[in-house]
């Protein structure tokens, strides 16, 4: 949802005539909602500006999304960053869905569900 | 060796280490609706999606230009030990000067399994312009900060958006940086 968030401002921002870049690691949330530029960085969410403690890999991060405003000629101009985060195992393991926890999200859902059946009545 | 800019490109090899079978970005679209539909939620989230964007291209150099920062996360309340946001999450700006070592990121979906955000420069890169400006690549940091909340509402993100671009114009901001967790 922070994607989203930060794509609609930015669009807001750039119709006002200032030059945006968006920064992150949600890369189909921030193309369908359509920016002018986006640094994707392939990383678990969370350090899209680089990993934490590495001021080296942050500021390269930080000068290429500054080097896409300077250079871009048309909006949705995405670039990769080319910094990689060293394993994968995140990208299956994030908000994974499986017999493991099937019950229990379902659960969760049903608890959730009941809570705001119960602020509705009290309001 | 291709140079553009700060980006510098050495070598050029295969990724040897992953032969893709599919395609290797993860789709947050895809795994928040199974996510949701896992727990019961039939109706998947109608995603913001646009055919036109807005594009400026800037008038200043960029060694003349005020940068701003746009962040989704939040300022501790001061008195909670516990970590809790320093509103109720209102859009917000922030002075530069007093920028706190931590930010409170704990409500967000980012993968708390796999990192953390103690490093506040992993995600707020306020020292990292600030050295930028120092060395002269960009013109200034902007002197305060500017902070969303993230809804589900993308009529009131819309609210929260016309007011950052109100500050922004105050400050004379050229380039904003928005850096979502």
């Amino acid at each position: 949802m922070c994607h989203q968030t930060v794509s609609l401002v930015a669009r807001r921002l750039e119709a006002a005539g200032i030059a945006t870049v968006v920064i992150g690691s949600a890369r189909d949330i921030v193309e369908e909602a359509g920016v002018a530029r986006f640094v994707f960085v392939d990383f678990p969410l969370g350090n899209p500006c680089g990993k934490p403690g590495d001021r080296s890999m942050q500021r390269s991060i930080v000068s290429l999304a500054l080097d896409v405003v300077a250079s871009s000629i048309a909006p949705r101009t995405t670039v990769q960053a080319p910094q990689r985060w060293g394993s994968d195992d995140w990208r299956e393991a994030f908000m994974a869905v499986g017999d493991h926890n099937r019950d229990a999200l379902r659960a969760a859902g049903e608890r959730r569900r009941a809570h705001q059946a119960a602020d509705a009545t009290r309001q | 060796m291709i140079r553009s800019g700060a980006t510098t490109v050495s070598s050029v090899s295969a990724r040897a280490d992953r032969q893709l079978e599919h395609r290797s970005h993860v789709s947050y679209i895809d795994k928040s609706r199974e996510y949701y539909q896992a727990q019961g939620y039939e109706q998947a989230y109608r995603w913001a999606a646009f055919d036109e964007v807005p594009f400026v291209r800037p008038e200043t150099p960029l060694g003349e230009c005020n940068v701003a920062v746009v962040t989704t996360s939040f300022l501790h309340h001061h008195d909670s030990a516990f970590g809790a946001p320093a509103t109720d999450k209102v859009v917000y700006h922030h002075p530069v000067a007093d920028t706190p070592d931590r930010m409170f990121t704990d409500d967000l979906s980012w993968d708390k399994q796999a990192t953390h955000t103690d490093d506040t420069e992993s995600f707020l890169p306020l020292a990292t312009l600030q050295a930028l400006a120092d060395d002269g690549v960009i013109g200034s940091l902007n002197d305060r900060f500017f902070g969303v909340p993230t809804q589900y509402s993308q009529r009131r993100t819309g609210l929260d958006a016309d007011q950052v671009a109100e500050w922004c114009e105050e400050d004379g901001v050229d380039i904003a940086l928005l850096v979502p967790l």
